[in-house]
């Protein structure tokens, strides 16, 4: 028999077999009781889990830097370089954010127009271009700001090289095709508090060292964050109540079961149904 | 001052210990480290990685020399280990392999520049530019996906332009093969050079085989599938160039020598003095496991392995930028392809030859690495950053 050559055809011929989660001790309950007993029946490893913490502080205690602040091309004296390098390792964080927060939002916007979301709680792409176009301008916003200051704006400075780290697994989820709008949401509502944060956090840092227009042009960037959380929260929060309601509603036309077997077997219902609506998403975008 | 191998007795092997704390140490910095102490560690990582996939295969095959092959190669597992971990966790596995392709340039275009044989640096430029190609496409991805500037890890030593497009790299296996040196008459450096080239690519193809699935966007996705598959030829390409008439122990002893000649590299050019300890330190292991070597070969081959060893250590690999020579070699040499074991024009290329028909096939639902670079060029701070800088102005305000 020749290997079917649609990824599509294998997933809609086995539909329950193939999503269905499998995670849970409840999917192989007698062998999970074996397993369970097993573990019960040793004494745990010697020691215990302040080991750990020695081990660490042992690496802490060398005092290497993960990295350091790049030079400033416009020198001043000593005491207002360290503080300017503070504040441009902090504009060089929001920078890398920002430019990595386009690409998020251009992703999200291409995920949308491939996999439209079919609920009326969803983002429109239009509402998405807009703070995508809005990242875009606080970027170079901070290019200008950097350059100004006697900054290097290409430079990697030690928070942008960490705040990359961090938001590593926002834009992992952002960029998979088989997450969906509401998990994308979610992602990006992490980068969003972690925006308004860094955002509040600059103005503060700009008033205190006394630069008047940075200040300014972060509080409006500010504003403009404000907004985006708002949005992207309600945004999550209304799919995702929307989806349960759905759901209820579902559970509601097809009647409950009295069968007690039915009842004690792990539920496939949401699976199937999420695996309908994606399959048919999915046909319809190949047509 | 060179290194006169058959001298220098280096550490002997039952001297060389570890323990995990000092196996495990703090990492180099991304940001503060040179961006060629990163070459070197990912390019010993691989040397490392090398000795043991030659001591395993020659174990299979050489019950006698088992025992001694897995006494060496603990050691060398050991000190891959060292070497390898010394990359920190906050270099992404893109901003790696940017890493590795700046290996594959630079060690690449030294390696050509030094070599005797001009047939067999035709061979390296032919690498170094598709190398240089898979560059530009992984800035690409880094630039368009992700929102980085692959130039935070290069620090302007090696440039991001296209090179020979990698959807054209993809060649049927008879065209990737090349004639080899011959054993009784290459220069000593042939063989050193064959070795490190051949280790690179092995451990490039294998690193992109294993963070390739890691990667959730499915364009990232399908260019690691490319381009691996380039590094496979690449590994096909450079481990023909070797006489497979070597005999095991012979290939052994040179294994070792060049492992010494690219610790010996390292320390030569190494700027941060923690890890210039580290080279100093496996330069003595390797000078071990050398006369430890020497004796089996002794042993077993009945003859003087001094025949088969340079006195002393030819020319330390150039830890440098070659970016005039690697220029050059684009402007002349981006159009080859190639027949069998030689090179043709593209011109020359028939359009049902073999390579032509398995690229078509490959590239027939389309190309990944053309898909990712559409329209890229690099820039400073990313495609994204409204201007250049302007590096005039900017070197005459650090004046």
């Amino acid at each position: 028999m020749a290997a079917p050559e649609s990824e599509e055809i294998l997933l809609e011929g086995n539909e329950l077999e193939v999503l269905f989660n499998r995670t849970g001790l409840m999917v192989n309950p007698e062998m999970s009781a074996e397993m369970i007993q097993a573990a019960k029946n040793i004494e745990p490893s010697p020691g215990d889990i302040m080991e750990l913490a020695a081990e660490r502080a042992d690496y802490i205690s060398e005092g290497i830097p993960i990295g350091s602040y790049p030079p400033i091309i416009d020198g001043e004296d000593a005491a207002e370089s360290e503080k300017l390098a503070v504040l441009l390792d902090k504009l060089g964080e929001r920078l890398a954010f920002e430019r990595q927060g386009t690409r998020l939002y251009q992703t999200f916007i291409q995920k949308l127009e491939a996999m439209p979301a079919d609920d009326e709680n969803a983002p429109s792409a239009d509402e998405l271009r807009h703070i995508c176009d809005e990242e875009l301008e606080h970027f170079r916003l901070l290019q200008r700001a950097i350059t100004d200051l006697g900054g290097d704006a290409t430079a990697m400075t030690p928070s942008a090289d960490v705040a990359g780290v961090i938001s590593h697994g926002v834009l992992q989820v952002a960029c998979d095709p088989r997450t969906t709008i509401a998990q994308t949401l979610q992602a990006a509502l992490t980068a969003e508090l972690a925006d308004n944060d860094g955002w509040q956090m600059l103005q503060q840092l700009a008033a205190e060292l006394g630069h008047a227009d940075l200040e300014k042009q972060c509080e409006k960037a500010f504003e403009q964050e404000q907004e985006h959380l708002q949005n992207v929260r309600s945004w999550l929060a209304n799919m995702t109540l929307g989806e349960a309601l759905a759901l209820e509603g579902l559970e509601d036309d097809e009647g409950a079961s009295n069968d007690k077997d039915e009842e004690d077997k792990p539920r496939r219902s949401q699976a199937k149904r999420s695996s309908r609506s994606k399959a048919s998403s999915r046909r319809k975008k190949r047509k | 001052m060179s290194l006169e191998l058959l001298k220098e007795k280096g550490v002997a092997l039952d001297k060389q210990t570890f323990n995990w704390r000092d196996m495990v140490r703090v990492p180099t910095s991304k940001l503060d480290d040179d961006a060629l102490t990163r070459v070197r560690i990912i390019l010993m990582n691989g040397i490392e990685s090398e000795a043991l996939r030659f001591q395993h295969a020659c174990a299979r095959v050489n019950k006698d020399l088992q025992l001694a092959l897995a006494r060496v190669r603990r050691v060398e597992q050991h000190q891959q280990t060292m070497v390898n971990w010394l990359l920190p966790a906050d270099l992404s596995p893109l901003e790696t392999t940017i890493g590795f392709e700046q290996v594959a340039i630079e060690v690449t275009a030294s390696v050509a520049q030094h070599e005797p044989d001009p047939y067999l640096a035709q061979v390296y430029r032919f690498g170094l530019l598709e190398d240089f190609d898979h560059m530009h496409r992984f800035s690409a991805l880094m630039d368009r996906v992700v929102g980085g500037d692959a130039n935070n890890i290069l620090q302007s030593y090696t440039d991001i332009l296209p090179g020979r497009p990698t959807s054209v790299e993809h060649r049927a296996p008879e065209d990737d093969l090349r004639e080899c040196y011959d054993r009784s008459k290459a220069a000593p450096i042939s063989k050193l050079n064959a070795c490190t080239i051949m280790a690179g690519e092995h451990q490039t193809h294998d690193y992109y085989m294993t963070i390739g699935p890691m990667f959730a966007d499915p364009i990232a996705r399908q260019l690691y599938a490319e381009i691996a598959s380039i590094e496979e030829q690449h590994v096909t390409q450079y481990e023909s160039i070797i006489d497979p008439e070597e005999t095991w122990l012979e290939k052994w002893l040179l294994h070792e020598a060049g492992e010494i000649y690219n610790y010996y590299s390292c320390l030569t050019y190494e700027t941060n003095p923690r890890i210039k300890s580290i080279w100093q330190r496996f330069l003595d292991y390797e000078l071990g496991h050398l006369h430890f070597v020497l004796e089996v070969f002794r042993k077993f081959e009945k003859r003087d392995p001094a025949e088969l060893l340079p006195e002393s250590l030819p020319e330390p690999i150039e830890y440098r930028s070659h970016r005039q020579f690697v220029r050059e070699v684009l402007n002349k040499e981006v159009d080859l392809r190639a027949r069998g074991t030689q090179f043709i024009s593209k011109d020359e290329e028939e359009a049902d030859s073999p390579s032509q028909r398995y690229r078509s096939q490959l590239n027939s639902d389309g190309s990944p690495s053309e898909t990712i670079a559409a329209g890229y060029r690099w820039k400073p701070g990313t495609e994204l950053a409204e201007e250049t800088p302007d590096i005039q102005k900017l070197q005459r305000k650090v004046a």
